[in-house]
């Protein structure tokens, strides 16, 4: 009876151990970008042919980075809104810079020649960049399409202030009750705290 | 000899009322899981085309379904037509599905398709694909306010899995060989 008990508890350890093993796995996965860090500069290439850098950008205050592809249907339905970002943004020294992070022969919609006519038919007003090679995605941490960093350049390098979705309704936008781009550059121009810095979304796996 | 006769005799009918009364609860506790399913049932809508049945619900609907108290394994597999990975991983789960018995283990793949891909994408496929799983989609575009309270671990990305038997879940970020994925029911079987 007593080594019954030994037994139960013995297995009750090791059960709870391989739980606990599992825990930890899970949690490292969790690698990227914090808010507050400084993100790395990068050069990718652009789908005009020329090699598009952060350092670019003499003028700008900051960057909307957006992770997102050809096809994932999330990333497609915030395509109008990602360009009236740009719109509303670059002119104030927050331009939006589109990386594809999708290895093209696991997606053949996301090669380079569909990107160049996804941003043709769509009329893209930013640099739709290619992570050859899939080196500045996990850099950054990101884990799916679309997924959003907001940068401030400051003395020290661009930190990074937002990380998440562009807003809380990937249905319709005139339907979303929070813009969380939005609000954060907004924020940043004006020298404020940003309201909400993570949020998540639903969004296809950039890893395959 | 005749006392201790009916002795048994009575003994006997006791038990008897004991195993009635056993399954007099099963039953009354199985209507009540069903009960307790059948709130998750609340459907917002429900896409039928080409003798397949999509429930639609938004997370309030869908969230009971993560809870279930009863003593049967369920792996809930959030999924997309368009998310390579997990299409890849499907025929996996379907085995799981096929290979442990209903009232051990039941399989969910909870799609996040847009639902205006449901009849044009997700029903055809279901129905080219002939998965036996239980089918249906999660629909709540404010996806930050629920997919934390899926799990913390949980960035949004797909595929995703839950597997859980009373509080006993588990939650995974990753895809899954067909291996791997029995080696985590097990763990909670």
């Amino acid at each position: 009876m007593k080594t019954l008990k030994i037994l139960v508890v013995f297995a009750f350890v090791i059960a709870i151990s391989a739980f606990a093993i599992d825990k930890v796995s899970v949690s490292k996965t969790d690698t990227g970008y914090a808010i507050g860090d400084i993100a790395a500069n990068f050069k990718l290439k652009n789908i005009d042919g020329t090699s598009v850098s952060l350092t670019d950008y003499d003028d700008a205050k900051g960057f909307i980075i957006v992770f997102t592809c050809n096809h994932c249907p999330y990333s497609v339905a915030y395509e109008d809104r990602i360009i009236a970002l740009d719109n509303m943004f670059k002119p104030k020294g927050y331009p939006v810079v589109a990386i594809n992070p999708n290895n093209a022969k696991a997606y053949p919609e996301d090669s380079f020649d569909n990107m160049k006519a996804r941003a043709k038919s769509k009329g893209f007003t930013f640099p739709y960049l290619i992570d050859e090679g899939q080196k500045i995605y996990p850099q950054y941490g990101a884990t799916k399409t679309p997924h959003v960093y907001v940068l401030e350049k400051t003395a020290n390098g661009n930190i990074v202030r937002y990380i998440g979705a562009v807003d809380n309704n990937y249905k319709d936008a005139t339907s979303a009750t929070k813009k969380y781009v939005e609000d954060a550059v907004n924020a940043l121009l004006e020298g404020k705290k940003v309201p909400v810095e993570i949020t998540k979304a639903i969004g296809c796996s950039i890893k395959v | 000899m005749l006392i201790s006769f009916s002795l048994i005799a009575g003994f006997d009918i006791f038990v008897n009322m004991q195993k009635k009364i056993f399954y007099i609860l099963l039953v009354v506790l199985f209507s009540n899981c069903k009960g307790e399913q059948k709130v998750s049932l609340d459907a917002t809508e429900i896409f039928k085309s080409k003798g397949v049945e999509i429930p639609v619900y938004d997370f309030e609907s869908f969230k009971p379904l993560l809870s279930i108290n009863d003593d049967k394994t369920r792996v809930i597999n959030f999924w997309a037509t368009w998310c390579k990975p997990c299409v890849a991983e499907l025929p996996y789960f379907e085995l799981i599905n096929s290979r442990y018995p209903d009232e051990q283990v039941e399989v969910i793949l909870v799609s996040l398709d847009l639902p205006k891909q449901v009849e044009t994408r997700l029903i055809p496929f279901v129905k080219r694909q002939n998965i036996e799983s239980k089918v249906v989609l999660l629909d709540d575009p404010d996806a930050d306010s629920w997919i934390s309270q899926i799990s913390a671990d949980w960035s949004g990305s797909i595929p995703a899995t839950i597997i859980y038997r009373g509080n006993n879940v588990n939650f995974y970020e990753r895809s899954f060989t067909y291996n791997e994925l029995e080696k985590e029911l097990k763990k909670v079987l």
